[in-house]
């Protein structure tokens, strides 16, 4: 897992509220095994038209919004399915954060697992990104921060646990192998589940 | 929350797998009963296994099954089942070494058990009432209808659970759905689910898990409270949960993975103490009069689009999501969806495949013919409610009314496998989402129950099936 302090970036706004994972990358190309790969499948049915041709129109296809590693969306980012698979797609088109009004619980889990940062901001902050397309941003983990191009600054509050592998490079999965003896102790306190599971 | 005080039915199975309490700085560590695994989101969290050299820590408290990209078409017993399409064939064969070198057993395609992993867990009775259960699926909620605290996850957590068999999770708020009264004739627990999700929105349960209450929740059956809990997801909520009484006891009794003897008594008797206690707080309440809801069918492009199958659409009144839900989908405000023609008709997914929705649809389809022009595909949910449904004859029905009666599985809800429709193609489903392109890209869906869905079959145009009850 690779540290994340702070990073400055260009924007790109597509802030519409409730978009689904199914946006994010559709169903159909959920095939794959791997963990790469999936960027070029990134909100796939918006991007492209039917013959696979980019739609002039959808913000991530503008000629300034080449470079940009930071999406600003609207409420409720990735609701609907679970696929981890639209975290990777957004990484791996290159994002490392979306700020948001507000995320679906399992996104926002997912993204922080893999280190793209969900970033909640008030009414205000976004209006103001929004009425700055394209500009900078610097977002600052470790002082939970986000500062404009304008110098405006606004707080975010972040899982206080996640802040803290991602700015370590540690991953939770490190943390609970650690748990081992507890778990263990919880086993044995508990003892099988009543009528066992597969036969 | 004080621990002393009355508990809510979550409070209390979270507070029992509970391995390591939450603190200041670290999520609490929760330990998980039953994993559920299937062919699209685990074979990323298997190789981080094989990267790290781990082993699955509780393969004893894992099953897998295929679902979600595996073919539905008829096929011939004791015949190899073809894949078409390589990578659908790939992401299967990867499950099958995955379970065979991590010891996992599996229910895979082909066998007498293989199912919708959302409905083979309840119908094995691996699905209990107290047990926390997880998948990497947003609808592993479906599993809360038994009292049990289910929740989808995505793959780093199927990792992480296949590794330790446990979760850090920071604890969800509480939200009580207080259904009164009771459903009347011909609307279903899914017109009830799509009502309340029409009513909170598709974010409305962000953040919570919910606890569906009251008289019409405790009257529905095991498989209506599934479709209730399946929808859970889809107003945002973390989890949904009823509380196990008599109906759930009844149902789980004598299934291949029930406890038996004195181990059932001694089950039952720790499961009566699992209902939420009087006067527990819950974070919020919401209030549904049941009596007075009806069908439902949805009109957009998310789960919260919903209206009364006689109502009209809205007018978007300048809601950028709405305009361009209502674009998609081809439709004007103010229209009535009631006999707008449709190209296919999809009964099944895990939210209205088990036996009692092929009933119900069978009801209508019985003595009527698929209209012209419609396709028709009713996907039974697993390999079980496939033989049920044979068993008695079901099949017949759809058969004789011309629908296509296939293998179980995922199928055309999320469209993986084959099964899709063609762009602009409307269609009526009874499964649980009807985002853009969820179907097949260009494809537009009515979300519906079983009844309004067969209806739908059999005249060729959206229609209310109460009139065709009577």
């Amino acid at each position: 897992m690779e540290r994340i302090t702070r990073f400055t970036s260009p924007t790109v706004a597509w802030p519409a509220d409730d978009v689904d994972t199914d946006q994010v990358i559709p169903a159909r190309f959920l095939k794959g095994t791997a963990r790469s790969g999936w960027g070029e499948h990134l909100f796939a049915d918006r991007r492209y038209d039917a013959d696979g041709r980019p739609r002039p129109e959808f913000p991530l296809n503008r000629p300034e919004a080449k470079g940009a590693r930071v999406l600003v969306a609207g409420r409720n980012f990735g609701c609907g399915s679970s696929r981890e698979h639209a975290v990777w797609a957004l990484q791996g088109y290159g994002f490392q954060a979306v700020i948001a009004l507000s995320f679906a619980d399992i996104f926002r889990g997912n993204a922080l697992k893999n280190g793209l940062l969900p970033v909640a901001v008030e009414e205000s902050t976004h209006a103001r990104l929004l009425s700055a397309p394209g500009s900078a941003v610097t977002v600052d983990l470790e002082a939970q921060k986000v500062t404009l191009a304008d110098g405006m600054g606004a707080s975010f509050v972040i899982d206080p646990f996640a802040r803290y592998c991602l700015l370590n490079g540690i991953d939770e999965l490190q943390f609970l192998l650690g748990q081992e003896e507890a778990v263990a102790a919880y086993e044995r306190r508990t003892g099988p589940l009543s009528g066992g599971i597969p036969s | 929350m004080s621990e002393a005080g009355p508990r809510t039915l979550f409070d209390k199975v979270w507070a029992s797998h509970v391995v390591v309490p939450a603190t200041a700085h670290t999520p609490a560590v929760l330990y998980v009963d039953l994993h559920l695994v299937h062919e699209v989101t685990s074979p990323q969290a298997f190789a981080l296994l094989r990267e790290r050299g781990l082993r699955v820590r509780r393969p004893d408290r894992t099953v897998a099954t295929m679902d979600h990209s595996t073919p539905t078409a008829p096929r011939r017993p004791g015949v190899p089942i073809p894949i078409p399409d390589a990578e659908a064939a790939a992401q299967v064969s990867a499950l099958e070494a995955n379970c065979r070198d991590f010891g996992i057993p599996l229910h895979a395609l082909g066998s007498e058990r293989q199912g919708i992993v959302h409905v083979i867990g309840p119908e094995l009775g691996l699905t209990r009432p107290g047990m926390t259960i997880v998948c990497g699926d947003s609808h592993t909620s479906t599993h809360g209808a038994f009292g049990a605290l289910a929740f989808g996850i995505g793959t780093s957590e199927v990792g992480h659970v296949l590794a330790t068999q446990c979760l850090l999770q920071s604890r969800p708020r509480t939200l009580a759905v207080e259904m009164d009264g009771r459903l009347p004739p011909g609307v279903t627990a899914k017109d009830l689910i799509l009502a309340l999700i029409a009513r909170i929105g598709i974010g409305g349960a962000n953040g919570h898990v919910i606890e569906y209450r009251g008289p019409a929740i405790r009257a529905l059956s095991m498989e209506e409270r599934m479709t209730v809990c399946n929808m859970s997801i889809e107003a945002g909520a973390r989890a949904g949960m009823i509380a196990p009484d008599d109906t759930t006891f009844e149902w789980v009794c004598g299934r291949p993975h029930a406890p038996k003897g004195a181990e059932w008594e001694a089950a039952v008797r720790s499961w009566r103490t699992l209902p939420t206690d009087d006067g527990a707080p819950f974070d919020r309440t919401v209030r549904v009069d049941a009596s007075a809801l009806e069908p439902m069918i949805t009109y957009g492009t998310n789960p919260g689009m919903g209206i009364p199958i006689r109502g009209t659409v809205p007018d978007p009144a300048g809601n950028a999501t709405l305009q361009r839900a209502l674009a998609y989908m081809g439709l004007q405000p103010g229209e009535q969806l009631l006999g707008r023609p449709v190209d296919v008709v999809f009964i099944g997914s895990c939210t209205n495949s088990r036996l009692s929705d092929l009933r119900q649809a069978a009801s209508v389809f019985a003595g009527r013919k698929v209209a012209p022009g419609v396709r028709v595909l009713v996907v039974p949910g697993s390999q079980q409610v496939k033989r049920e449904a044979e068993a008695e004859g079901l099949d017949r029905i759809f058969r004789d009314a011309g629908a296509d009666w296939r293998e179980s599985g995922c199928s055309l809800c999320i469209a993986m496998n084959g099964d899709r429709l063609e762009a602009g193609q409307y269609a009526v489903s009874t499964s649980n989402r009807n985002f853009e392109g969820r179907q097949g890209a260009g494809g537009r869906t009515f979300l519906a129950s079983p009844l309004t869905a067969a209806a739908a079959a059999v005249t060729g145009r959206i229609a209310d099936a109460r009139e065709m009850l009577r």
